[in-house]
C-alpha cells in the first residue's frame, strides 16, 4: 500500500540487546529522571494565600460603578439584562425623589440588581452594553458557598465603595483595576 | 489459685506492652505511609501534595481514616457475607502478625531486667514471616472471591498466582542467606551482622531478586495488576466500601512496612547503626540510649526503603500479566537458583578449599 505522505516513518521493531533485556538499566535511568523532578521548583500557587497574576482584560465578578462624587451610575435602564445571553440579571427601577441627588446621578436608578452568579457566563456583555458605564468586571473570581441562595448577589454586594466617604475601601478596590477611559 | 502463683506475670506483661507498642507503631507508621505516599507522589509529579490540612498536611491521615469509617458499608446482596467481612480481616491480620519476629533494636535494661526488643524470639524467624506472608494470599483469594463479580475474581486469581510466583523467588534466595548465616533466627542475623559486614555485600545479586520480590508480595507498581484502576476495574477490592476498603489498602501499606524491615534486617544490618561501634558504645553510654538509637536507625533505614517504594512506583508503568509471570518464573527463579548454587560452592570452596 503506498503511503499518502512523504512523512511516514517506518518504526523500528529491533529486539531488545542484552542491556536493554536486563530492564534495570533503563530503570535506573528512569529513576535518576524522577528524582531530578523532587528538587525542581513548583508551579503550583499556594490559593488562597498567593494569586496568580490576571491580564487586564480578566473578566470576574461584576461590579457596579460611582462616580467621582459618589453617585452610582447605574440608571436601570436594563440594556445589560438584555444583553446577556444566560438571562442572569433583573432589576427594578425606581424614582429619585428630591432628597437623593447626592446618590444616584439621574433620575431612575436601580432598587433592586440581582445578578445571579450560578447563571453569569462572566462574557462581559453586560459591560459592553452599558451606556453609563456602571458595570465592569473585576479581577475577583466566585468564592464558593454552601448553599444556591447566597449566589445571588444583590446590589449592594456589587457595589463599588463610596471614594468620598470611604477612600481607603474605594482605592483598594480600585487598585485591583487600572482606570478605565471611556 | 495456687496456679496463678506459678505465671510468670512480668514477662506476661511485658510481652503486652511490647505487642501493644509494635501494634500501635504499625498502624501510626502505615497512616502516615498514605501522606508520605501523597506527598513523594506530588513532588515527583512538580505539584505540593496535602498542605492544607495541618501543617504540610499531617493530619490528612486523620481526614481520610475518618472519612473511611463514616462511609456507607455497601455488602452486595449476593455476595457471601461471612466470607465478605473475613477477607480484609486476614489480609490485615497476616499483615500485622508478621511484625512479632522482627527485631526492632539491641535490648533495654528495666527495673534490673533485660528486655528485648522483639516479641518473640522463635529460632524460626525467616519461615515463620515466610508462612504468614503465604497466608496473606488468602486475604486476597477470598476478598475477590466474595465479592459475587466476576472481574473481582479474576484480579484475585492473578494477584494470588502474582504473590505466590514471587514467593518462590524470595525463597531461594533466603536459603542462599541461610547457608551464610546458618540460622534462621532473625535476632542471630542481625548480630552477625553487627560490626559493619552486611549481608548486601556478600549477596548483591540476592538483595536485587529479594527487593523485586518485596514489588510483587505488596502489590505494588511496576506489579499492581490485581488492584489498578484501568485494568478490571479496580480489582478484587471493588466491591468495597467504607472500612473494610480501608483495611485492604491499609493492610498493603502495612504489608510495605513489614517488607522494608525484613529487607533491612536481612540485607542491611537491622538495627545496627553503621558508624558506631555499638558494643562500646553502650558500655559508654548506657544500654538504654543504645537501644534508643538502634531503633531510630532501624526505622531511618526503612524509611528510605518505602521512599524507594514510592519513588519506583511513580516512575515505572505496569507490567502486563504474561510479562510479569515471565519475569518470575523464567528470569528469577533460575537466578535465584544460579545465586544459591555459587554461594553454595563459594561457602564450601571457604570451607575445605578446592
Amino acid at each position: 500500500m503506498q503511503a499518502l505522505t512523504s512523512k511516514a516513518k517506518q518504526v523500528e521493531r529491533k529486539p531488545m540487546n542484552f542491556w536493554e533485556k536486563l530492564y534495570l538499566p533503563a530503570i535506573f535511568k528512569g529513576m535518576g529522571i524522577t528524582f531530578k523532578h523532587i528538587f525542581r521548583k513548583k508551579p503550583t500557587i499556594n490559593y488562597p494565600e498567593k494569586t496568580r497574576p490576571f491580564s487586564p482584560v480578566f473578566r470576574g465578578v461584576q461590579v457596579l460603578n460611582r462616580d467621582e462624587e459618589g453617585r452610582e451610575r447605574c440608571t436601570a435602564c436594563g440594556l445589560c439584562a438584555v444583553a446577556c445571553p444566560a438571562e442572569a440579571i433583573t432589576m427594578e427601577a425606581a424614582e429619585r425623589l428630591p432628597g437623593e441627588e447626592h446618590l444616584y446621578r439621574e433620575e431612575k436608578y436601580a432598587v433592586k440588581y440581582e445578578i445571579n452568579m450560578l447563571r453569569c457566563i462572566f462574557c462581559g456583555l453586560c459591560e459592553e452594553a452599558c451606556p453609563k458605564d456602571a458595570v465592569y468586571l473585576s479581577e475577583t473570581i466566585v468564592p464558593s458557598n454552601y448553599s444556591r441562595k447566597t449566589f445571588i448577589y444583590s446590589k449592594q454586594e456589587m457595589l463599588i465603595p463610596n471614594p468620598l466617604t470611604e477612600p481607603e475601601a474605594y482605592a483598594k478596590a480600585r487598585g485591583l483595576r487600572p482606570e478605565k477611559n471611556d | 489459685m495456687h496456679v496463678f502463683l506459678t505465671i510468670d506475670w512480668v514477662l506476661i506483661i511485658e510481652k503486652a506492652i511490647l505487642i501493644s507498642i509494635i501494634i500501635a507503631v504499625s498502624l501510626i507508621v502505615a497512616m502516615y505511609e498514605t501522606w508520605a505516599e501523597r506527598k513523594v507522589a506530588a513532588v515527583i509529579q512538580d505539584r505540593r501534595g496535602p498542605n492544607r490540612a495541618g501543617p504540610m498536611g499531617l493530619f490528612q491521615p486523620l481526614a481520610d481514616g475518618l472519612k473511611l469509617f463514616m462511609k456507607e458499608e455497601i455488602v452486595p446482596n449476593l455476595s457471601n457475607k461471612f466470607l465478605f467481612i473475613l477477607g480484609p480481616g486476614i489480609a490485615m491480620l497476616t499483615a500485622m502478625m508478621t511484625s512479632a519476629v522482627v527485631p526492632w533494636g539491641g535490648h533495654l535494661i528495666l527495673f534490673g531486667k533485660n528486655v528485648y526488643l522483639q516479641i518473640a524470639d522463635v529460632n524460626i524467624g525467616i519461615l515463620y514471616i515466610f508462612g504468614v506472608v503465604s497466608m496473606g494470599v488468602y486475604g486476597v483469594m477470598i476478598g475477590g472471591w466474595a465479592s459475587n463479580n466476576k472481574f473481582s475474581l479474576l484480579a484475585a486469581i492473578r494477584g494470588a498466582s502474582q504473590i505466590i510466583s514471587y514467593e518462590l523467588a524470595m525463597g531461594l534466595i533466603l536459603i542462599a542467606v541461610l547457608m551464610l548465616t546458618g540460622s534462621l533466627s532473625l535476632r542471630t542475623i542481625v548480630e552477625q551482622q553487627l560490626d559493619g559486614t552486611y549481608y548486601v555485600f556478600y549477596q548483591p545479586v540476592g538483595f536485587i531478586i529479594f527487593l523485586i520480590c518485596a514489588f510483587a508480595e505488596c502489590n505494588r507498581t511496576p506489579f499492581d495488576l490485581s488492584e489498578a484502576e484501568s485494568e478490571l476495574n479496580m480489582g478484587y477490592h471493588q466491591e468495597y466500601s467504607s472500612m473494610k476498603l480501608g483495611f485492604f489498602l491499609f493492610a498493603e501499606y502495612v504489608n510495605m512496612f513489614i517488607s522494608s524491615a525484613v529487607m533491612a534486617t536481612i540485607f542491611w544490618g537491622g538495627y545496627d547503626i553503621p558508624i558506631l561501634n555499638d558494643y562500646l558504645f553502650g558500655i559508654h553510654h548506657g544500654q538504654n540510649l543504645l537501644a534508643l538509637l538502634e531503633v531510630i536507625c532501624l526505622f531511618m533505614k526503612i524509611s528510605v526503603f518505602i521512599f524507594f517504594f514510592m519513588w519506583v512506583r511513580w516512575t515505572i508503568p505496569r507490567f502486563r500479566y504474561d510479562q510479569l509471570m515471565n519475569l518470575g518464573w523464567k528470569a528469577l527463579i533460575p537466578l535465584a537458583i544460579l545465586n544459591m548454587l555459587i554461594t553454595g560452592f563459594v561457602v564450601l570452596y571457604k570451607q575445605y578449599g578446592l
